[in-house]
């Protein structure tokens, strides 16, 4: 056993020697990536913002009416069904 | 009731139909230019469904710990409003956002606890039409966690790292931002009562109906 001690303790250590061994040796250079002004593409992304305005005032006014819409629907309908119970009551 | 509706119906018509011509005057903002005018619409729909989200919650309150069923009616009324104020913020933010941002959406803190509070409500909602008979009780328990939510909501942006402006921009406005900033939080303010009485003016016939179907079996 005392004799497979430097072993055992060689090979707990070899992997890490080699992942030494393979990192790299500083932080990687970001420099060459950046790109002057005037080299840029001709056409950038450029979104236009007034349907994106007109979108959000469309869905605010549409969303709105709907649900007022519904709730219209939804007190005719009660209307109805109340009337119909009392003639219905009114009769027993 | 019809001496102060038919007023509140013209109020509300008026001012929220005057709103788009404020907001056209206002200045434009220096960063984002035109996109920004989407604030008008989406920080008053923000304020009224936390608004919203505490009358439901109130009410629910009222409704557990009274047992008031003019409460419970409220308290619906009030859970389908923060739904649909809700709905129109998290549209018309992302819109903005994606001019502002370059990106539809983000899972930051505002954006997140933000749908997270619409969906409580959306699930209120959801247990009140179909949980059946008892249901009441066990919405109002969400009503009441879904308030507790709103506080979160509102400081995340002072206290997380965001792209969301922070609450300190709207007493930071402009004075002719301000105006029609504050114009269009009346007109949403009028159109919110409205709304929500008309709403509870439903579940109050919903009510005389179900006491007459009683009377009818009896």
């Amino acid at each position: 056993m005392k004799r497979l001690l430097p072993l055992i303790v060689l090979c707990a250590l070899l992997p890490g020697a080699l992942t030494l061994a393979q990192a790299p040796a500083g932080p990687p250079s970001t420099q060459a990536d950046f790109v002057p002004v005037n080299q840029l593409p001709a056409q950038t992304e450029q979104l236009p913002a007034a349907p994106l305005l007109m979108g959000a005032y469309a869905f605010v006014w549409v969303a709105l009416l709907v649900y007022v819409w519904s709730l219209w629907r939804r007190m005719t309908k009660l209307e109805h069904e109340l009337a119909d119970l009392r003639r219905r009551l009114q009769k027993l | 009731m019809a001496r102060v509706f038919l007023p509140l119906v013209l109020v509300a018509m008026v001012l929220f139909a005057a709103a788009p011509l404020v907001v056209a005057n206002a200045p434009p903002e220096q960063t984002m230019g035109l996109v920004q005018k989407i604030f008008y619409y989406h920080v008053p729909s923000a304020m009224l469904m936390f608004v919203s989200a505490f009358v439901c919650g109130i009410a629910s309150a009222v409704f557990l710990f009274r047992r008031s069923a003019a409460a419970d009616r409220v308290a619906l009324a009030a859970g389908e409003l923060v739904v649909l104020f809700g709905a129109i913020v998290l549209v018309t933010g992302p819109l903005w956002a994606r001019k502002a941002w370059g990106v539809w959406w983000e899972w930051d803190a505002r954006l997140t606890s933000s749908l997270l509070l619409w969906m409580i409500f959306l699930a209120y909602l959801l247990v009140r039409r179909f949980g059946g008979p008892g249901s009441e009780k066990l919405a109002g328990a969400m009503a009441l966690f879904g308030m507790a939510n709103v506080p979160f909501v509102y400081v995340s942006v002072n206290y997380w790292r965001t792209l969301h402006p922070k609450t300190s921009v709207v007493m930071t406005l402009a004075p002719g931002m301000r105006a029609a900033f504050w114009f269009c939080v009346a007109a949403f303010a009028a159109l919110y009562v409205l709304l929500l009485t008309l709403r509870k003016r439903l579940e109050d016939r919903q009510a005389e109906v179900e006491q007459l179907y009683l009377a009818a079996e009896d």
